[in-house]
């Protein structure tokens, strides 16, 4: 189905639940094309068929018959089958079922702000540094307490500076904001969420395709939204460690302070 | 209904008198034109200022169009004027800067929606055309009909002149959602925003009044014989939205005036804790919380999609049943569909909210109740489309307009399942897919149904058709140019193209799909050539008050309905007696009829 919503310009998919998002879009777009054509073959022959220089009298009764109701029954029972059988199911999926810890995902806190996206890895100890909105300035999007030892080795990356992710191994990213809503949108991984000052939603989603991606800004956020415009690379596992200790190094004595 | 009817007579006989009193004074310019409480003269205001909102709303997309076409290149024609006007901060050499194209983003919609559109749909047909239907003197509140105007008319000024302020007009987008809507220009006490919050509470005050007049008026002033189910549907349309009126627009009000406090006297209600603005704690409690800001909006913002639908349904049903000879198919079903909305409409809201952090449960719940709403919207559509089956259709500017509608609501409609499924909305949310489906639903949708009522009742108000030829080009023109400028949005929508961007998407797509970028200069010179089309309409209405053909008989159209039963135009008290209902609405081409149409008052 992905395929075919290319045609007309869907980016292509980079995440495992992506291709069953595309699928619903596309039936439900093939029900709509259904009723669209049905709908307007109908009405080309009626305002034909029936103006005045071809029916001089209308007829009082018009359609007879009960056709339209099972038509409308019929409707209902495709978007019952597209609720149950497609988006509930999805949504639980893509939505509600995060990743265990057996599956070994990586999280990153996301924190968005004006005009800027920020992400922050616990480091190679697993622990976050200890966390609060009173340390909380433009060069500390976190509030990572800069005299806590495990925040030490955290890693940040600040002012839409490019972070890597693993390939195929899932992403929990909690999501917020320092100012007001933003809203983060992977195209590419079918991911939309948004960021809400005062709250930490979790996202997740795993890479399948290395590449080179943006996070783009859907929320207006004010006079710089079209310009919030972040990266991350999705890259082999190797250079995804690479970088990771490289940055947590880089970090250990001079970020938060 | 017995009782209504006694006291019904009762007014009757007083307005005779009223009406002889008039022959001796006849009333001032002022009373007249101004401070009128006589239904159709305010109906006729809110008509010519709404028309003028339309108008300006179009003018402020226009501008944005050119942005987005050609970002950074100064707006011909206009952008010097916007920047003497406005200022260097918003408009520096003629080029709309980031903080115009934000409030003329927000004041568009504000303005299209609850300046233009309603005030047309609600205030202007609903109060001409409404008390004619059911065989009214007048509302059943004259008086608070012309405050109801005149509410509206001071919210008006204030929204307009909050573009002049210091720092400009509210620029958080229709929605305002906060904290963007308090932090945007924290610390000046009276900013946009404010004139926003004031301007709305002065148009909800509005709708209400009309609310109430409209809902008490349909069930008070009805004429002898005419019961619910011989009520024209326009009628229940009016009826429908008045109480979505009445119960959606108060939480709105209440959460205008706490985000009023949160950005006057820096209260918390929709503000959390912690918040850091250009780097620095913001100065207040925090605790509130930004999402209860969006249920109170959209608890509002969802019915009054429907407040924007229903009347141009109504409209569009009058029309239709005139022009095809024949009576509405399933009349009744559409009214018990239309109620229906009305119910249903109360418990979608959360759909424009999946984003924001929504369990599946909750999810669950809202993208089934926005299923369940679009069954009675499509009987009510279908019912429209058998209607024409067997008729004998005329083909005039009105008509045009009305059976346009239907494909284009359609299309509307249709394009609002995707986003109403929670799972293919992930992708689709806020990008310009949801901007070309409101837009279908609302431009070609309403404002074809509006245009319709416009060129349908004008003989009625004024006692001169619209020219023909001029409103059949402005019907084709508009019909194709809105086309052209909605469509596109799809395919921008499926490239992921977010909406909202001041650069139209430049900074994502440059790279990747430059003919993302390619369809907003087509759809730019699409909006251009809308705009155009339009000032045949504009010249029609002002030059036909002159020279239009002039009406020979009161009823033009060989209508059924009481509207068309009254002098033309019909004087202070409507009737020149008191009509009496024989049967339904639309009882066009009865067998054995010796005409194609029975009116609703001629005995059998």
């Amino acid at each position: 189905m992905t395929k075919l919503l290319q045609l007309f310009g869907m980016p292509d998919v980079a995440s495992a639940h992506g291709a069953g998002l595309d699928d619903l879009i596309g039936y439900v777009h093939l029900l709509m094309l259904l009723l669209f054509v049905g709908w307007f073959a109908y009405f080309l022959v009626a305002i034909t068929k029936f103006r005045k220089s071809a029916n001089a009298k209308a007829d009082y009764l018009g359609v007879k018959g009960h056709m339209n109701s099972y038509l409308e029954l019929g409707l209902a029972i495709v978007e019952a089958v597209l609720l149950i059988g497609f988006a509930i199911p999805l949504w639980a999926r893509a939505v509600d079922r995060l990743p265990t810890a057996a599956e070994n995902p990586v999280e990153i806190q996301v924190m968005a702000m004006q005009f800027s996206w920020n992400a922050h890895f616990a480091g190679p100890d697993g622990k976050w540094g200890l966390q609060d909105t009173r340390f909380a300035s433009s060069g500390n999007p976190f509030g990572v307490d800069p005299k806590n030892a495990e925040g030490k080795d955290d890693v940040a990356t600040v002012s839409n500076e490019e972070f890597l992710l693993p390939i195929n191994r899932p992403v929990i990213a909690k999501l917020s904001s320092m100012d007001v809503i933003h809203c983060f949108k992977l195209l590419e991984m079918r991911v939309t969420q948004d960021c809400v000052p005062g709250l930490s939603i979790p996202v997740h989603f795993t890479p399948t395709k290395l590449g080179k991606y943006s996070i783009m800004c859907a929320q207006l956020c004010g006079n710089g939204h079209s310009k919030m415009r972040g990266y991350y690379r999705v890259v082999a596992k190797d250079e995804f460690d690479k970088w990771y200790a490289e940055k947590s190094k880089a970090g250990a004595g001079t970020s938060f302070e | 209904m017995a009782q209504t009817t006694t006291s019904k007579s009762g007014a009757h006989g007083a307005h005779a008198a009223h009406e002889a009193h008039h022959d001796h004074h006849e009333l001032g310019y002022l009373s007249k034109y101004i401070f009128s409480s006589d239904h159709k003269m305010i109906g006729i205001q809110y008509g010519v200022t709404a028309l003028f909102f339309l108008l300006f709303g179009f003018f402020l997309v226009g501008c944005m169009r050119w942005q987005l076409a050609y970002p950074g290149r100064a707006i011909p024609v206009v952008g010097g004027l916007l920047e003497t006007l406005l200022g260097k901060d918003m408009a520096a050499g003629g080029v709309m800067q980031g903080d115009l194209y934000n409030a003329f983003g927000a004041m568009h919609g504000t303005i299209m929606v609850f300046l233009a559109i309603v005030p047309l749909a609600f205030g202007a047909f609903g109060n001409f055309v409404t008390p004619l239907q059911i065989g009214a003197p007048d509302m059943a509140f004259p008086r608070l009909n012309m405050a109801s105007y005149h509410f509206y008319f001071f919210g008006g000024i204030v929204m307009f002149a909050s573009f002049f302020i210091p720092g400009g007009a509210a620029r958080s987008g229709w929605t305002s959602y906060s904290p963007l809507a308090t932090t945007a220009q924290f610390g000046q006490a009276f900013n946009g925003q404010t004139a926003w919050l004031i301007g709305m509470v002065l148009l909800i005050n509005s709708s209400l009044l009309g609310a109430v007049n409209f809902i008490t008026t349909i069930i008070q002033l009805r004429t002898k014989g005419m019961s619910w189910m011989r009520m024209p549907f326009f009628v229940w349309a009016q009826f429908v939205t008045a109480f979505l009126l009445l119960l959606a627009f108060p939480p709105l009000e209440a959460a205008g005036v706490l985000q009023l406090m949160d950005n006057v006297f820096h209260t918390s209600f929709f503000l959390p804790t912690g918040l850091v603005v250009d780097g620095a704690q913001l100065p207040v409690s925090g605790g509130g919380s930004p999402l209860l800001w969006q249920h109170l909006f959209w608890f509002l913002g969802h019915p009054e999609v429907y407040v924007l639908i229903l009347p141009a349904m109504g409209i569009v049903s009058e029309v239709i049943a005139n022009s095809t000879r024949k009576p509405l198919w399933g009349y009744r079903p559409m009214v018990y569909s239309v109620i229906t909305v009305g119910f249903l409409s109360f418990i979608v809201w959360a759909h424009h909210m999946y984003l924001t952090g929504m369990g599946t449960k909750i999810s669950t719940f809202f993208q089934t109740t926005t299923m369940m709403i679009s069954i009675p919207s499509v009987i009510i559509l279908t019912a429209l489309f058998i209607s024409l089956w067997g008729g004998s259709i005329r083909f005039n500017t009105a008509s045009l307009f009305a059976l346009a509608f239907l494909p284009m609501f359609g299309i509307g409609g249709l394009t609002g399942l995707p986003l109403g499924f929670n799972a293919s909305d992930i992708f689709l949310h806020d990008s310009y897919y949801v901007i070309g489906h409101f837009h279908y639903v609302v431009a070609p949708g309403t404002i074809f149904g509006l245009l319709a009522g416009i060129y349908f009742w004008y003989p009625k108000a004024t006692g001169r058709f619209l020219n023909e030829t001029l409103g059949k080009i402005h019907f084709w023109g508009s019909l194709v140019c809105m086309n052209l400028v909605f469509a596109p949005m799809f395919i921008q929508g499926f490239k992921g193209m977010s909406r909202r961007m001041y650069d139209g998407g430049a900074t994502y797509f440059a790279e990747t799909d430059p003919t993302a970028l390619k369809l907003n200069i087509y759809i730019t010179h699409s909006a251009i050539a809308l705009g155009v089309f339009q000032l045949p309409f504009i010249w029609n209405f002002f030059a036909s008050l002159f020279v239009g053909r002039k009406v020979t008989n009161d009823n033009p159209w060989d209508a059924t309905t009481l509207d068309w039963a009254t002098p033309t135009p019909p004087p202070h008290g409507n009737f020149t007696h008191q009509p009496v209902v024989y049967r339904g609405p639309y009882e066009y081409s009865v067998p054995g009829a010796a005409k194609d149409f029975s009116p609703q008052n001629q005995p059998s």
